[in-house]
C-alpha cells in the first residue's frame, strides 16, 4: 500500500485515490497542429524513476493532486494541490479552531 | 540434439533419466550477428525460431538480461483465445490460435495446449447483445464462437454462483477452441527449437546501450561486451520505453503498468474451462492448472509502475471477485501471487513495426494479452525483420496509427493506457 499525504486530509491509503496521468503533459492550444495534439494525447516518456503525476483524492476531499513519485520504488517525494488556486487557499485558510479534538496538526 | 519421442523417453528410462542432453546451448556471445533480438521472452524466442525456420536467417542471437522466460512469460495466467472483433486484431489472433493448435508438434515439445473453452459470463441483456455482435463477427470471419443459454452453462459449469440477485448470470459467450497452455514449456520449446536452428540464446546479458551511426543501429552495448548487429529487434515488454530511450528515440504511445496474478494450493479437478467474469467494475478470470492450482487474476494496479510487486487493494478486489463468482473457493488458500510489468498501449493494441531507425524493429505494447499472441507475434515479427516490410496481418500494428486516427481500440476505452484491460 502506498501512503499519500493529502495536503487537505492528511496521510491516507492510496486506495482512496485514483491515479490520473503524467503531470508533465501540457495540452496545446485548441487550434494547435495535429502533431502537437498527437504528442500530448498519445505519446509518453514513461519514466522509470521519479516522475510527476496527477492523482485524484476521489474517496476523500475530491481534489486533484500533483505527486512526485518513483515509479520503481513507489517512494513519494512531494505532494501538492494541482490547482494553484487551491494551493493558495490552503495557505490562506484560517486555522481550524479545534471544535473536534484530535484534528489539530 | 535429441528428438523427443516415446522411444527417447523409454531409452532414457533405462538409465534412470540421468543422461538427457541439454535442451539448448549456453554460448558465449560472438562479436557480430546478422540479427540480434533483445529479450528472451516468448515473443523474442518465437521471433528467433521463426526467423531461422521460416526465413533461413543463420546468424541470430537473442540477448536476455535475466534468464529466458523469466519475465512476463513466467508471470501470466496462460489464457489463449482469439475472441477479437476489430479488423486488424481478428485475423492476427486467429492466426495465433491456429499456430497454437499445432505448436507442440511443430516444436517437438509438449506445450500442454489444452483447448478447454473460454467462457465469458453474461449478466445483462445489453452484455448479451454486445457479445452476440462480437461473437457473430467472429463466426463470419472464420473463428468459432457460441452463445450459451443459462441451462447449457449450468450443465457445463455447475458450481458458479447462480443465486446472485444483483448480477444474475444469464448465459455465456464461449469460444471452444480457446484454452490455456503451460507457459514455461512454451518458452523452453521455442528456446530449444531456436537453438536447434543455430540461434545463440545469451542469458545474463543486459543491454546497456544502443550505438547508432545516424539512421542505423550499429551495435549493442551489453553486460557481456559489445555486440555488432545487422538488424535489431526489441521484444522487451514492460521496458520498451527504456530501450527506446537508449536508442535515442523520444516518446512512445506506451505506459508501463503492473498486473498481478494468483495461484492457489492444488485442488482436485474443479473447473474444466477458463471462466471470465466482468460486470459492474469487476474483472476476473480463472482456470485450473494441470497441477490443480486455481490460476486467476483481475485488473491492473491502476497506477503506473515498473515494480514487479503488487499491492493489497487489488488482492482484495480479486479475492472478492473469486468468492462472488465461485463461493466454493472461499476457504482455499493462496499458494503464490506475483506481478509483472507490461506495456499498456494507448489503444490496447500492440506494435509490430518498423521504427524511425532503418534496421531497428519494434515488438511491443501487448497490454494484458501477450501470452496468447506469442506464436503469431514471433511469426510476423520474423517476417517483418527478414523482409523489411509489414505483412498484411500486422499492417495496422504500427506507431503511426494514432496520428492517422485509426486506433484499434477493442474496448472503446480511449487514450488512457490503464483502461485497456
Amino acid at each position: 500500500m502506498i501512503r499519500i499525504n493529502c495536503p487537505f486530509c492528511g496521510e491516507r491509503d492510496h486506495s482512496e485515490f485514483a491515479y490520473g496521468s503524467d503531470a508533465s503533459i501540457e495540452y496545446p492550444a485548441l487550434d494547435a497542429s495535429v502533431e502537437e495534439w498527437h504528442e500530448a494525447v498519445f505519446l509518453r516518456e514513461n519514466i522509470r524513476g521519479m516522475q510527476s503525476e496527477t492523482w485524484h483524492h476521489v474517496n476523500g476531499c475530491r481534489s486533484w493532486l500533483v505527486i512526485e513519485r518513483d515509479t520503481m520504488t513507489h517512494e513519494i517525494k512531494s505532494v501538492r494541490p494541482a490547482h494553484n488556486g487551491y494551493a493558495s487557499a490552503l495557505t490562506a485558510a484560517p486555522k481550524d479552531t479545534g471544535s473536534e479534538a484530535g484534528e489539530q496538526e | 540434439m535429441t528428438r523427443y519421442s516415446a522411444w527417447s523417453v523409454f531409452k532414457n528410462g533405462l538409465s534412470g533419466h540421468k543422461n538427457w542432453g541439454r535442451a539448448w546451448r549456453d554460448p558465449e556471445p560472438k562479436t557480430e550477428y546478422d540479427v540480434v533480438i533483445v529479450g528472451a521472452g516468448l515473443h523474442g524466442l518465437a521471433t528467433a525460431y521463426y526467423l531461422s525456420k521460416n526465413h533461413g536467417v543463420k546468424n541470430i542471437a537473442v540477448v536476455e538480461k535475466g534468464w529466458l522466460g523469466g519475465g512476463n512469460a513466467g508471470r501470466n495466467t496462460t489464457i489463449v483465445r482469439s475472441n477479437y472483433m476489430m479488423p486488424g486484431n481478428r485475423d492476427f489472433y486467429e492466426h495465433s490460435l491456429q499456430l497454437w493448435e499445432n505448436l507442440s508438434h511443430d516444436l517437438n515439445y509438449n506445450v500442454m495446449f489444452s483447448q478447454r473453452s473460454h467462457i465469458s459470463l453474461l449478466h445483462t441483456p445489453a452484455a448479451r447483445d454486445g457479445a452476440a455482435r462480437r461473437y457473430n463477427t467472429m463466426r463470419l470471419t472464420g473463428t468459432d464462437a457460441e452463445i450459451w443459454d443459462l441451462e447449457t452453462l449450468k450443465r457445463e459449469v455447475p458450481h458458479l454462483n447462480y443465486n446472485n440477485a444483483r448480477f444474475p448470470i444469464m448465459g455465456a459467450a464461449v469460444q471452444r477452441r480457446a484454452g490455456s497452455a503451460r507457459h514455461d514449456a512454451v518458452a523452453w520449446g521455442y528456446a530449444r527449437g531456436a537453438d536447434q536452428h543455430g540461434v545463440d540464446i545469451i542469458q545474463n546479458c543486459e543491454v546497456t546501450g544502443v550505438n547508432r551511426d545516424g539512421g542505423k543501429v550499429t551495435s549493442l552495448e551489453t553486460s557481456r561486451g559489445t555486440i555488432k548487429a545487422g538488424k535489431v529487434g526489441f521484444a522487451v515488454a514492460g521496458n520498451t520505453s527504456r530501450l527506446w530511450g537508449m536508442a535515442g528515440l523520444g516518446k512512445l504511445p506506451i505506459e508501463t503498468h503492473k498486473l498481478q496474478a494468483f495461484v492457489s494450493e492444488p485442488l482436485k479437478p474443479l473447473l474444466d474451462q477458463v471462466v471470465v467474469f466482468g460486470v459492474g467494475g469487476a474483472h476476473f478470470y480463472i482456470s485450473q492448472s494441470d497441477k490443480g492450482g486455481m490460476v486467476f487474476g483481475g485488473d491492473l494496479d491502476w497506477y503506473k509502475s515498473y515494480a514487479q510487486r503488487g499491492n493489497l487493494p487489488i488482492v482484495q478486489d480479486v479475492a472478492e471477485c473469486a468468492t462472488s463468482i465461485m463461493p466454493c473457493l472461499g476457504r482455499v488458500r493462496l499458494l503464490r501471487h506475483w506481478s509483472g510489468v507490461m506495456d499498456m498501449s494507448m489503444d490496447g493494441s500492440p506494435f509490430i513495426c518498423k521504427t524511425p531507425v532503418d534496421n531497428l524493429y519494434l515488438n511491443a505494447g501487448w497490454n494484458y494479452g501477450g501470452f496468447k499472441a506469442s506464436p503469431a507475434s514471433g511469426w510476423h515479427f520474423a517476417d517483418l525483420i527478414a523482409n523489411d516490410r509489414a505483412g498484411r496481418k500486422i499492417e495496422h500494428f504500427n506507431l503511426q496509427r494514432f496520428e492517422r486516427g485509426i486506433n484499434i481500440d477493442e474496448r472503446g476505452a480511449g487514450p488512457d493506457p490503464k483502461l485497456h484491460g
